[in-house]
């Protein structure tokens, strides 16, 4: 069978928006309706993320997301739920973003199993070992599920092919060398990367870190992605209190 | 376990970091494997060692105690080298191999302080730059020791993010050199991190074990005892051991006791896990969320250890025990009073623990991995508050 996520690349390639948000951000029950409204404003993909207590990949902004979600008691168990109602009320294709330790805490299988019964189609680990992967590979594909591994801008034409072959679904770019956070704008270095993974992985590319705008999502596209990312800029928008039309206004830039 | 496949110590250890840092770390093997074995490298930092740090360290026979205890137990004077403890051992060789590396600026992540201090050092003396990220609230209790540092150069940031402790600010020092991955270098001061940190810090350390092994000879009879937080000063004090048939006893810190839940004592009383990009002993709570720790210690104050303890605990080469706040005031007064030396708190686990199994053993070495004078005021704050008279 094919996954949501293939399925998706497939059909709207090049117009592609992901977004992200925390489970349990900005709080227990205000997940789903943010949820909603996103789904609403019209992306294409959603990225839940579990929070860890120590996100080395994020920026202030998603580690602030992470932190409050903590306190408000999330935890991996009750994040499978909120996919699992997702799952009941949308189609849309989903992932689960979250550190090594909570899929490793609880088993590999255990929460492979957990996020298959939920409905969850991929699984983006930022800071996976590679050695892992084969193992969690294993585990995802029996349940048609994928592994979404991410590449980096300093990342060799070398590794790039050793960690597209063991990706499935689409290779994660991350844009810039930093951790995640709305950033002003991109350089050429961003560009040169996008060209460098289209070229040396046959798989569909998504690229995220710092997109926070139209524009950005514009220069992405532009330069050959299939897809943008978006998270801490949504995080932002659940504070503002406009999601759906911040939404809205990127999936326009999408088709533009 | 000589060189660690995959970069792992059986199943511990890996690499488990952001895709940035990949290339990065590649770079430092290389250039570690490079210079490991070069001599000029090796006589450049043996001169450091010796003219600037003040190597080798006396193995000091305890004579007091020796007599109190039933048991001859000698002190390695760590804390007898420049900065106050080991960790310039490990500053200087990194910042050594950051300067072949030529890479301009140094970041570290400290806790108490006293690797902040030993990297702002060897910087000074390298005529490299100097970053430090360092927790709120260890600002706090160390602001002594953020003074040094900022004399010395460095400059420090406060990380307000998490517990505001020290497993912040190395998540913090990461995230920097994920922003910055052409000219920094990331000088992590423990046994802990991706590989190949566990590896370079034990062979930087060993300096420790490898002099021991010529100040006096040890046995079956014999026991090596050193405190383990990350477990920098107690890999340099066994790895030369391991092959050997000496006991080994690593402490950690139980803090308010293993029960009470108030502790550093990941090996003791954790489960596997990973952070920091490593896989090890952590303490964390059943759902995957690290937890805070407790020491009366600043240094030993952190919810993981470096992942070849890991291994050695499961091999059963070395035991890992733990050692109360209490046990180890009283093991710092007990060495201030009976031989004139006040010992980093740290280091009086290690102590209490010679104390307790003084009369298994014949000879007993000790590592005194720092000097206890940073450690003065807290000693005074729990002698008032638990009604403890003058020693």
């Amino acid at each position: 069978m094919v996954s949501r996520i293939v399925n998706l690349f497939e059909t709207k390639a090049k117009h592609i928006l992901i977004g992200y948000t925390v489970a349990g951000y900005p709080s227990l029950k205000g997940s789903m309706d943010v949820i909603k409204a996103m789904v609403n404003g019209g992306v294409d993909m959603l990225e839940i993320g579990i929070p860890f207590s120590d996100p080395i990949a994020d920026g202030p902004t998603i580690q602030r997301a992470s932190h409050t979600a903590l306190n408000n008691g999330m935890t991996p168990t009750l994040a499978l739920e909120l996919c699992e109602n997702v799952r009941k009320e949308f189609d849309i294709p989903l992932s689960i973003m979250t550190y090594s330790n909570i899929p490793y805490r609880i088993g590999y299988d255990k929460f492979v199993k957990r996020a298959y019964e939920a409905g969850v189609d991929g699984l983006i680990i930022p800071d996976l070992d590679l050695e892992e992967a084969p193992k969690l590979k294993e585990l995802l594909s029996k349940n048609d599920m994928n592994i979404i591994l991410l590449v980096s801008p300093n990342t060799s034409k070398e590794r790039i092919k050793v960690i597209s072959n063991i990706a499935t679904g689409f290779i994660y770019l991350v844009s810039v060398y930093g951790t995640t956070g709305a950033r002003k704008t991109f350089e050429d270095y961003t560009r040169d990367a996008i060209v460098k993974v289209k070229r040396y992985s046959k798989l569909p590319l998504a690229v995220g870190f710092g997109i926070s705008n139209t524009e950005h999502v514009r220069f992405m596209l532009e330069a050959g992605a299939d897809a943008v990312i978006v998270g801490s800029a949504f995080i932002d928008a659940i504070d503002k209190g406009n999601v759906e039309d911040f939404t809205k206004e990127l999936k326009r830039a999408c088709y533009s | 376990m000589k060189y660690p496949k995959n970069g792992r110590f059986g199943v511990f250890g890996g690499a488990f970091v952001p895709e940035t840092l990949v290339p990065l770390l590649e770079e430092l093997e290389e250039a570690y494997k490079k210079f490991k074995d070069d001599d000029g490298f090796k006589e450049e930092l043996r001169y450091y060692l010796r003219e600037y740090a003040g190597r080798p360290t006396p193995l000091y026979y305890a004579q007091n105690l020796s007599k109190r205890f039933g048991c001859k137990i000698y002190l390695k004077r760590e804390d007898l080298l420049h900065g106050g403890a080991h960790k310039i051992n490990n500053t200087l060789a990194q910042a050594l191999l950051a300067k072949k590396m030529k890479k301009k600026r140094i970041i570290a992540e400290t806790g108490a302080g006293q690797h902040g201090v030993a990297t702002a050092m060897a910087s000074a003396a390298l005529g490299l730059e100097c970053e430090i990220y360092m927790g709120l609230k260890d600002t706090e209790r160390q602001k002594l020791n953020v003074f040094r540092m900022k004399l010395l150069g460095a400059n420090v940031h406060e990380v307000s993010s998490g517990s505001q402790t020290l497993k912040d600010a190395i998540n913090e020092a990461l995230r920097d050199w994920i922003s910055n991955v052409k000219d920094t270098y990331y000088l992590i001061g423990s046994a802990v991190g991706p590989h190949p940190y566990p590896l370079m810090v034990r062979e930087f350390q060993s300096v420790i074990g490898k002099e021991i092994k010529k100040e006096v000879e040890l046995d079956s009879n014999d026991a090596l005892i050193a405190c383990v937080g990350g477990g920098s000063n107690a890999i340099g004090t066994f790895y030369p051991f391991i092959d050997s048939n000496v006991k080994m006893y690593g402490v950690e810190a139980g803090g308010e006791g293993i029960e009470s839940n108030k502790h550093s004592a990941s090996l003791s009383a954790g489960s596997l896990g990973i952070l920091h990009g490593m896989l090890t002993y952590l303490l964390q709570d059943e759902h995957g969320q690290i937890m805070d720790t407790h020491s009366i210690s600043a240094g030993l104050d952190y919810p993981g250890v470096g992942p070849e303890h890991a291994y050695l605990k499961e091999i059963g080469r070395v035991k890992y025990v733990n050692v109360n706040d209490q046990e180890a005031v009283e093991a710092f007064l007990l060495l201030a009073k009976y031989e004139g030396i006040l010992p980093a708190l740290e280091s009086a686990h290690a102590l209490a623990y010679a104390t307790k199994i003084a009369k298994k053993h014949k000879k007993i070495v000790v590592t005194l991995s720092g000097r206890g004078d940073k450690d003065v005021g807290i000693i005074e704050e729990y002698m008032m508050k638990h009604g403890i008279k003058d020693s």
